[in-house]
């Protein structure tokens, strides 16, 4: 059955100071191709160790992931060859400060794909095309907003035509009113079936855009489920909990 | 009473200096013994191009060695708790070879490290620009590993992530995002570094070779007179490093407006 999961974590454990502190404790997810998985929790649950073990920037402690088929964590597995398939956004954007746009844009794509420089520009041109910040395509990263960086390290990831998209906590360093611009590009990504696990805040993307939302809480995942049924009639109490606190 | 002066003085000075006031004709004197006779200027201009060329050549062994240096130190520092095997052992004896390094060469005098060098190490050599220069390289090369090293650590762990994320290598990563960046941070530290190497050379002489500071040395001890050569020393290598300063500056605020 694996291959109509994208990625499957199986049993993932995260442990820091010899299992002193649990990040992770057996989690088991499958993300399905084309699916939209927000994962929500309080902090502290172990949200967003499980989306940087997925693409192993977070290496678990025990337990098996596998993309596309392939276990991932097995030592002989070429890490760096899956990651281009798997892009990644960042709370902080950790776009490459010493590049222009088009370079941050171009570099793996030049580097890692092959792409002649002419072709990497002309697919980074477009896509920057898409999210309105053309015009922006030789400014330094230093000379944009927040929203603007963030949507930048969208278009970035996608430059690497990747299979999945992983997101960490995309808009938690934005002032207010710069997230509904990264909002929007997301939405676009979704609508156009772009495989996507979320890590947020924003219980209203969650519920328009996932096609399934997890709950996490101390390193397991409580509850999962389709978004109207997670928000209008959680099963868990932790769950009932969490909600009452942010909605 | 005027006093005593060699024959070639006498000959030589015009006689507006020689009939001079006595201050004029003492000045005009001094200068005569501390650059015109014997040709004596042209020792200085020996003396700058050896502490030109010793400094560059050492300039070139300490960045790449101190890269080198500091690249072990950094991986180790940031990789040995989740490598295992081969890799981690042999990681892990160079940053061992490392530590040492920078602990042998940063605790002994420079002076030291060049006499041992040049009398014992390459004892049969007198090639002494080469032996000079890998001396103060290798010297200025654990200073240069510590610059660069507080400069990698002082990048953002998240540019590194977003290197990996997008399926650079950690060697990748570091040579497209990491050190470009971190050059930038340390080049103003890095170019002290670099003009106290430039004035460190000065011990040069210790072992015969004819710097800018031998220069005024020999010739003072030549003349019995030293205010004049050592006051020549002094000023070559001040304008040198106020160019080199100047040049920086240019350096750093051309590289500060790329990002701007």
């Amino acid at each position: 059955m694996s291959a109509e999961y994208i990625i499957r974590a199986e049993g993932l454990k995260k442990h820091f100071n010899v299992g002193e502190i649990r990040a992770l404790d057996g989690v088991t997810a499958s993300i399905r191709k084309g699916e939209v998985v927000v994962v929500i929790g309080p902090s502290g649950s172990g949200k967003s160790t499980f989306l940087r073990c997925l693409n192993l920037l977070e290496v678990p402690t025990d337990g098996r992931i596998l993309f596309e088929g392939e276990d991932i964590t097995d030592k002989k597995a070429n890490i760096n060859l899956h990651r281009q398939k798997m892009g990644m956004v960042f709370q902080h954007f950790n776009l490459f400060p010493h590049m222009t746009i088009l370079k941050n844009m171009t570099l793996a794509p030049v580097k890692l794909l092959k792409k002649p420089q002419k072709e990497a520009e002309a697919q980074a041109m477009s896509l920057l095309e898409r999210v309105g910040l053309a015009d922006r395509a030789n400014a330094y990263p230093s000379q944009l907003s927040g929203g603007q960086k963030q949507r930048i390290a969208i278009v970035r990831a996608l430059c690497m035509d990747p299979e999945v998209m992983l997101f960490d906590e995309p808009t938690s360093a934005l002032d207010p009113e710069m997230v509904g611009e990264v909002l929007e590009v997301m939405k676009e990504l979704a609508r156009e079936g772009m495989t996507m696990v979320v890590v947020t805040h924003e219980m209203g993307f969650a519920r328009e855009v996932a096609d399934r939302v997890i709950f996490m809480a101390d390193g397991k995942i409580v509850e999962e489920g389709k978004p109207e049924q997670i928000f209008s009639a959680p099963e868990q109490p932790r769950t009932r909990e969490f909600l009452a606190k942010v909605l | 009473m005027r006093p005593s002066a060699s024959q070639s003085w006498l000959l030589d000075a015009p006689d507006w200096i020689l009939n001079g006031p006595e201050w004029l004709y003492n000045l005009g004197y001094d200068i005569y013994k501390s650059f015109i006779y014997d040709n004596r200027y042209q020792m200085y201009i020996k003396g700058l191009g050896n502490t030109l060329l010793l400094t560059f050549l050492a300039l070139l062994i300490g960045v790449v060695l101190g890269v080198i240096v500091s690249l072990i130190r950094v991986s180790w520092d940031k990789n040995h708790t989740e490598m295992r095997g081969t890799g981690k052992a042999v990681l892990g004896f160079f940053n061992v070879v490392a530590k040492v390094y920078l602990t042998v060469i940063r605790g002994t005098p420079m002076v030291v490290q060049l006499m041992i060098m040049y009398f014992v190490i390459f004892a049969s050599s007198r090639n002494k620009i080469m032996v000079g220069a890998l001396s103060f390289g290798i010297n200025s090369g654990a200073y240069v590993a510590e610059i660069i090293r507080g400069g990698i650590m002082s990048i953002d762990a998240g540019q590194m992530e977003a290197g990996r994320s997008l399926g650079f290598g950690y060697v990748s990563t570091m040579r497209y995002i990491i050190l470009p960046q971190a050059f930038k941070a340390v080049l103003p530290t890095l170019a002290n570094e670099f003009i106290v190497l430039l004035k460190e050379t000065a011990v040069a002489g210790y072992v015969g070779l004819a710097d800018v500071t031998y220069a005024g040395n020999i010739i003072g001890g030549n003349s019995y007179d030293y205010l004049f050569p050592l006051l020549m020393s002094a000023l070559i290598y001040l304008v040198l490093v106020m160019f080199f300063t100047f040049l920086v500056g240019r350096l750093e605020r051309r590289l500060r407006n790329s990002e701007r």
